[in-house]
């Protein structure tokens, strides 16, 4: 889904010339000592889902809250749409939000409430009338708009809330873990109804999420956070298969990570020599590390075939091992393989043929692992 | 305990009670109705009684209810004529009047100076707001009399306002500051100011600040949202402080008697001297079943409104 997505979608980012529509410019935001935020610049551009992906405390809501004026940066500036906004109140930005909690007023209706930004601005009744229902209808809340909030279930607040923070048209929505309140389905569900309404309406949307797979779905790239920086931006692609970190290969999906040297560094390819494997990677691209340094390769389970048979091959890139622990989810199987020197690795394989009956691998096999060159990362730090 | 449960005359009691509908949450739950029956309702009753007779010299100094004229006729007199006499005297008309105006004008004065007292406690840093919450409360530790008679001695001619104000030679001559109108609102104001910010602190603390925020995001302004957000969702707590000001404060006697002019009419005061310089115990029981019938239906309309509130809260 996220492809499809990318692909039908001009990719701003990589146009040098093209103007960003919210420019974050070296913005730092302390409380007493503690950085929340620490020098980030980021560029935002007209259209966009971007997805700011941490854990909690990393900062993320933090410069949300400081792009919805919420929080005044300690440096640094806001710009919008060519705009600095760094010292506007947030009353008078051109951005609305979502919040968590979605913050809807207890007191009024679900109309009422919709309708509340479009009375701050004093328009014509008619006019309000017209939008709201417009806009309930869009988040198919209408048969609702008498109710009052503690009437309504957790996935009909939030409606009202996405409902209420687009009403007034906003040139970006900022939304603080929209999502979180909701149980699986429901957030499945949500987030493809999300996606469409972004695209209806061409607003452009920051999302902050604790949950990678949210970002995965949702972003046209995303900001991983870490201790008030940004650590890497890219496509949901980029950050899955091209992590520049351990931290980030690490936070999204799951990740099996060798600590290496490297013994052989040419333009194309390297190999890495890990004491943790017992063996040799090859990895088809090349890193800028000196010779013989530190670095980690992070392999990522479902890229690891297991069989019974040694792999044919010069002996790079495999390893042997034994079953410890099997999980089955249905859809696929886990299996924990624990390898000469003791390291566990998590191999996950697609369960394409039916289980129950058969010949298949099991507790306490001694068993191969084996990767392509291209599925390995070398990462540096 | 369990021993005594086994007891058989425990058994036999705790079922018998249970038959009758006691059980220990019933019981638990009749004591403040027992409280209030005994020593709310029954003396309501007997002051009822006494504001339907006639007034008498002689001890009670009033006409019982009920006569025997004969070995079986029972003469029950219902006398109306001291209700009547209260409205036709315009006394207690002023007074009552009076007691509506200045426990209002308190109430409103409470109202605006508590509010900002307790948005500000609730907004303070936590350390610091259970310090300023037992300043609120801290009078309490005194008698309330004791209280009361100090500002006596801060307000007189020679007290410590106009000393310090003469010495200072911003004034020559003493500004007469007690037993004026003044005096009384001043005194009404600070007895009863922690009733009101103590039902306001704990309705402003529940108030979730991202609804500010919310606003704030739709384009509100911020005095706006205190109008349109903070005071709707924290018309409980305004409710309940106004209610526990004006209500003791209508029928409110040591301040006006203490800090008041001589002549200032309120309604405790009539009561008073109708009980113990006239000795007038059926006028002066008419009086107080005036007062709380006065009091009883605005107190049930603002019940309703704050149950409606609640519901819509939830």
């Amino acid at each position: 889904m996220a492809n499809t997505r990318q692909d039908d979608r001009s990719e701003p980012w990589k146009d040098p010339g093209a103007m960003p529509y919210v420019r974050i410019d070296k913005v730092t935001k302390k409380f007493g000592d503690f950085v929340a935020v620490d020098d980030i610049t980021l560029n935002i551009y007209r259209g966009e889902i971007f997805c700011l992906l941490g854990g909690s405390g990393c900062g993320k809501t933090t410069l949300l809250r400081v792009m919805a004026g919420f929080e005044t940066p300690t440096a640094g500036s806001i710009w919008i749409d060519g705009v600095d906004v760094t010292a506007m109140p947030p009353y008078e930005r051109p951005v609305n939000m979502m919040f968590q909690s979605y913050a809807l007023f207890p007191h009024m209706t679900v109309e009422q409430n919709v309708a509340f930004g479009l009375r701050q601005d004093k328009l014509p009744k008619q006019e309000i009338t017209e939008r709201v229902i417009e806009m309930l209808k869009l988040v198919r809340m209408n048969q609702f708009a008498a109710r009052r909030p503690h009437q309504l279930s957790g996935g009909q607040r939030q409606r009202v809330a996405l409902a209420r923070s687009l009403v007034k048209r906003p040139k970006l929505l900022l939304l603080d873990e929209p999502l979180a309140a909701l149980d699986k389905k429901l957030r499945e569900h949500t987030q493809f109804e999300l996606i469409n309404i972004q695209e209806t309406l061409g607003v452009t949307f920051v999302v902050v999420t604790h949950d990678q797979e949210e970002a995965m779905t949702l972003a046209s790239r995303i900001g991983v956070m870490n201790h008030g920086e940004i650590v890497q931006v890219g496509t949901p692609t980029e950050i899955y298969e091209y992590p520049v970190t351990r931290f980030v290969a690490d936070f999204i999906g799951s990740v099996n990570m060798f600590e290496g040297s490297l013994i052989e560094d040419e333009p194309d390819y390297v190999r890495v020599e890990s004491a943790e494997l017992g063996g040799i990677f090859h990895v088809g691209h090349g890193v800028s590390a000196a010779p013989n340094a530190t670095v980690w390769v992070a392999l990522r389970p479902e890229k690891i075939h297991v069989s019974r048979e040694r792999p044919e091959g010069n002996g790079d890139n495999r390893v042997a091992g034994v079953v410890a622990e099997i999980a089955y989810l249905g859809d696929q199987s886990i299996y924990l393989v624990r390898l000469a020197g003791g390291r566990m690795v998590r191999v996950t394989q697609p369960n394409i043929v039916r289980q129950g009956g058969g010949d298949r691998i099991t507790w306490e096999e001694p068993v191969w692992l084996s990767w392509d060159s291209s599925s390995p990362v070398v990462v540096t730090q | 305990m369990a021993w005594i449960r086994a007891l058989g005359p425990y058994r036999w009691a705790t079922g018998r009670l249970r038959g009758w509908g006691v059980t220990g949450r019933t019981a638990v739950t009749s004591v403040p109705y027992l409280w209030l029956l005994l020593f709310f309702f029954v003396p309501f009753l007997i002051v009822l009684k006494i504001s339907v007779s006639g007034i008498r010299l002689g001890m009670p100094p009033y006409d019982p209810l009920v006569t025997w004229a004969a070995a079986q006729v029972m003469d029950l007199r219902i006398n109306m004529a001291n209700y009547s006499f209260l409205w036709e005297d315009a006394l207690y008309r002023n007074a009552y009047l009076n007691s509506l105006l200045v426990a209002g004008v308190s109430t409103v004065l409470c109202l605006l100076i508590g509010y900002p007292m307790a948005y500000g406690i609730v907004r303070t840093k936590p350390s610091m707001r259970n310090l300023l919450l037992l300043l609120v409360m801290l009078p309490f530790w005194t008698s309330f009399l004791l209280r009361v008679y100090a500002w006596i001695g801060i307000l007189k001619n020679n007290g410590l306002i106009n000393n310090l104000l003469m010495s200072m030679g911003v004034i020559d001559e003493p500004i007469v500051m007690l037993q004026t109108n003044f005096a009384v609102y001043l005194g009404i104001v600070y007895s009863y100011l922690p009733f009101m910010v103590l039902p306001l602190y704990t309705a402003i603390e529940k108030l979730d600040l991202s609804l500010l925020e919310a606003a704030s995001d739709l384009g509100c302004r911020p005095t706006k949202a205190f109008f349109t957000i903070t005071v709707p969702l924290t018309m409980t707590g305004i409710v309940a402080g106004c209610m526990l000001v004006f209500i003791p404060a209508v029928g409110e006697f040591v301040i006006p008697a203490l800090l008041g002019a001589p002549d200032s009419l309120m309604i405790g005061r009539v009561l008073w001297e109708e009980f113990f310089n006239n000795r007038d115990w059926p006028i002066a029981s008419a009086v107080a079943i005036a007062m709380l019938l006065l009091l009883v239906f605005p107190i049930m309309i603002l019940q309703r409104v704050q149950g409606k509130q609640m519901e819509s809260h939830r």
